[in-house]
């Protein structure tokens, strides 16, 4: 059974996450999470002064509780399904990562110089937290879609919008990893 | 109850199947935005090669509730993608989490992810406000 305990490879996990969205078509529902982002605005009571949150969040309850079983899975994954591992990182990003100012790269799932509390609690941490989820949950929204709604549904339904989407997502990306990193870490 | 049970066991699965390919590590993003590495290219590949297919040789298959097997058509449009596109490529490279893993990662017990949440759920809340000032 160490195969299931040891990561699984990405030609197994790229056509699994097509199944999960193959089965929520076929299920009469679509592939996108983030949509709970805005589905929690309008049950938070957000469709009170703004009309883009008034709409009957109960007949996205399906949506969220997708995003319940998410977490579940994360859980059993984490603690039944893995053994302590180091991710496979590429030995030029380990590297590059350090003069970054994050030590043990691949050593854990995040880096303990943002996530772990007093990162997360620290001014700069919090701000680089809250700016980042912050950007993840406008731009979703703007996008008309995340990862699961443009990159993989999108694009597995050839459609145009989702790949500019995409084309944007890379390129906000790669403004902040090549150009913003180095004055955000140094 | 029962019927939200096929989608909690869905999410389940997505959750197992995001943690095991990495894709939920911060430091995969990072790498992946720095080419130095096939793996999350591989991932979101094979993904939308086998959806592809998958959606290819569906067409003709009825759903659960009988209806067709399709997927909602996105709006025409190019401002809105590639602006909002880009925004959110900028959270998710400094982040390191888009919102599938967001949650996935609270699951494996990152608590302070929490914060990027509560954080997402305030973009998501402007951009409700300003939605109708901004281009699309």
């Amino acid at each position: 059974m160490q195969f299931i305990l040891d990561p699984w490879p990405w030609y197994v996990c790229g056509p699994l996450i097509a199944i999960i969205m193959f089965i929520l078509i076929y299920f009469g529902k679509t592939f996108g999470i983030s949509s709970n982002l805005r589905t929690l605005c309008s049950w938070a009571g957000a469709g009170k002064n703004v009309k883009f949150f008034d709409f009957d969040w109960k007949t996205q309850r399906w949506n969220l509780t997708v995003v319940l079983g998410a977490i579940i899975g994360g859980f059993l994954a984490h603690l039944y399904l893995s053994s302590p591992i180091n991710i496979d990182l590429n030995p030029e990003t380990v590297k590059t990562l350090n003069t970054l100012g994050f030590e043990n790269a691949g050593q854990s799932l995040l880096p303990p110089e943002l996530y772990s509390w007093d990162a997360a609690l620290s001014i700069k941490g919090l701000a680089i937290l809250i700016i980042g989820g912050f950007l993840v949950g406008f731009g979703t929204r703007y996008a008309g879609g995340c990862t699961s709604g443009h990159a993989i549904t999108g694009l597995s339904s050839l459609q145009l919008p989702s790949l500019i989407a995409v084309i944007g997502f890379f390129i906000g990306g790669l403004i902040m990893i090549h150009l913003l990193f180095p004055l955000i870490f140094s | 109850m029962i019927q939200y049970l096929k989608f909690l066991f869905v999410g389940i699965l997505f959750g197992i199947v995001l943690v095991k390919s990495e894709a939920v590590s911060w430091y995969r993003i990072y790498e992946m935005f720095k080419f130095e590495s096939f793996h999350m290219f591989g991932i979101i590949g094979t993904a939308v090669i086998t959806g592809i297919i998958l959606l290819l040789i569906s067409k003709k298959l009825k759903n659960i509730n009988g209806g067709l097997m399709t997927v909602p058509k996105k709006e025409k449009g190019f401002t809105r993608y590639i602006i909002g596109g880009t925004i959110f490529g900028l959270g998710w490279a400094l982040s390191g989490a888009c919102p599938g893993p967001m949650y996935i990662l609270v699951g494996t017990g990152a608590f302070s992810v929490i914060i990027l949440i509560l954080a997402a759920l305030l973009g998501t809340y402007v951009y409700g406000l300003m939605k109708d000032k901004l281009p699309h």
